[in-house]
């Protein structure tokens, strides 16, 4: 069974193709991505609530050093093989070591439809891994200097949309919990695969933009796009295995470091390694890895998670 | 001949005195809060911010989504206020940030707000 979801983001992809005359309003597009944002971090602050918070601090750090590796593992690559400027492989690098939201929407909605468990506290995961990989672009870009201005850094990475909602959506869902939250569920949870389904259907429209302007930069950075987002997946997994986490959420793991970030980094790196080229990164990460995760990387990742399950676990 | 044209002395189709500059910026939305800051910094009284979006340089910039937009930045200044923007701006941003900016003088009501 193909996910409506997924077909809306196939629409998408279709009518920029054609230059179809489409476009979700600027500020449509920001209600429809805060809706999401604000729904994925109530559902993870729902389940936190069950747990002491103390257990969780293992797999908080494991997502964090996740976080610190992925660029590291990327940035090579990309001098070595793509020839590419150390500024603009070390934004490359921090875009695919951090996390994209859309792609963990579509994979929450994937698991929904398919009846797969994972531990709902992912969402705040999801938090943990936007953060370092920002850390490690900036220095692998600059160095160590007196340069960066880290107290702009640090306030466009915290004070950005997606981690205000996010860790805005945990706290609230964490204090409300689920009963308390029913009367606003109507909007956040019922409407969820709906607004989905239009973010998809603008996401689509990007990324259509993107690839239209692929040509630009090679056939490596197509390659690098799908492979360092396979490389990550089962980096991912392996890490999942490690903390015993289920096999949806191993999948879960695996998808959120094979995502690649669009809305943090972008922000991020621009102000602080402006003489990174930002099309060059958006067009890996829109163009080439959120249509390879959506379309085929998620039901692959989850194949991956069950039969490293299978083998590791039996 | 408006009664307000009379009243400042000058004959429609004349090109009127300009009393202050408008200086406008053209820019990546990512800069909004940083530009701001600069702006307020080198004394300007205010500003007014624009979305926009356009094509140059830097590829389409349609303002689908933030990464992709443009912001239109006027301020009403002085003439030396003018020069010090375009200075400021040409050595830190125009090097790696997609920006155009242009400047004429204008006529405005109480010169004296804008320094």
């Amino acid at each position: 069974m193909i996910e409506p979801i997924i077909l809306f983001f196939v629409l998408g992809i279709t009518a920029g193709l054609v230059r179809a005359e489409l476009r979700l309003p600027g500020p449509i597009y920001d209600f429809v991505s805060m809706l999401l944002l604000l729904t994925i971090g109530l559902k993870g602050g729902i389940e936190l609530a069950k747990q002491p918070f103390l257990i969780l601090l293992p797999q908080i750090l494991v997502v964090f050093v996740m976080g610190l590796i992925l660029p590291l593992i990327a940035f090579p690559i990309l001098r070595q093989l793509g020839k590419f400027k150390r500024a603009d492989a070390a934004s490359i690098a921090a875009h695919y070591g951090s996390v994209s939201v859309g792609t963990y929407a579509v994979a929450a909605a994937f698991m929904e439809t398919h009846n797969i468990y994972f531990e709902e506290h992912m969402p705040l995961l999801l938090v943990v891994l936007e953060v370092p990989a920002i850390l490690v672009g900036i220095v692998l870009a600059k160095g160590l200097t007196k340069e960066t201005q880290w107290g702009s850094v640090a306030h466009e990475v915290f004070a950005g949309k997606g981690v205000v909602l996010l860790l805005g959506g945990l706290f609230i869902g964490w204090i409300a919990g689920s009963d308390g939250l029913d009367s606003i569920k109507p909007l956040f949870f019922d409407l969820f695969k709906g607004i989905l389904a239009l973010f998809l259907l603008e996401m689509g429209l990007i990324a259509a933009s993107k690839i239209s302007s692929l040509h630009k930069y090679g056939l490596f950075l197509v390659v690098f796009g799908v492979g360092m987002a396979l490389l990550s997946a089962v980096i991912g997994t392996g890490l999942g295995l490690l903390l015993n986490l289920s096999v949806g959420g191993t999948a879960m793991l695996a998808i959120l470091a094979a995502s690649a970030s669009y809305i943090a980094v972008p922000a991020a790196m621009r102000i602080s390694v402006p003489e990174a080229n930002p099309t060059l990164s958006l067009t890996a990460s829109l163009g080439i890895t959120f249509p390879f995760n959506v379309l085929i990387g998620i039901p692959v990742y989850y194949e991956l998670a069950v039969r490293a399950h299978a083998i590791f676990r039996a | 001949m408006t009664i307000e044209n009379s009243q400042q002395g000058h004959l429609q189709g004349q090109p009127r005195k300009y009393n202050s500059m408008l200086v406008t910026i053209v820019t990546e939305s990512s800069l909004e809060s940083q530009l701001s800051r600069e702006l307020e910094g080198l004394g300007v009284q205010g500003y007014t911010i624009t979305d926009a979006r356009g094509k140059g340089e830097s590829g389409s910039r349609n303002a689908g989504w933030d990464a992709d937009s443009n912001i239109r930045v006027e301020v009403i200044c002085s003439e030396s206020m003018s020069e010090t923007i375009a200075e400021l701006l040409e050595e830190k941003y125009y090097p790696n940030f997609a920006m155009v900016m242009y400047s004429h003088g204008v006529f405005v009501l109480r010169p004296e707000k804008f320094k």
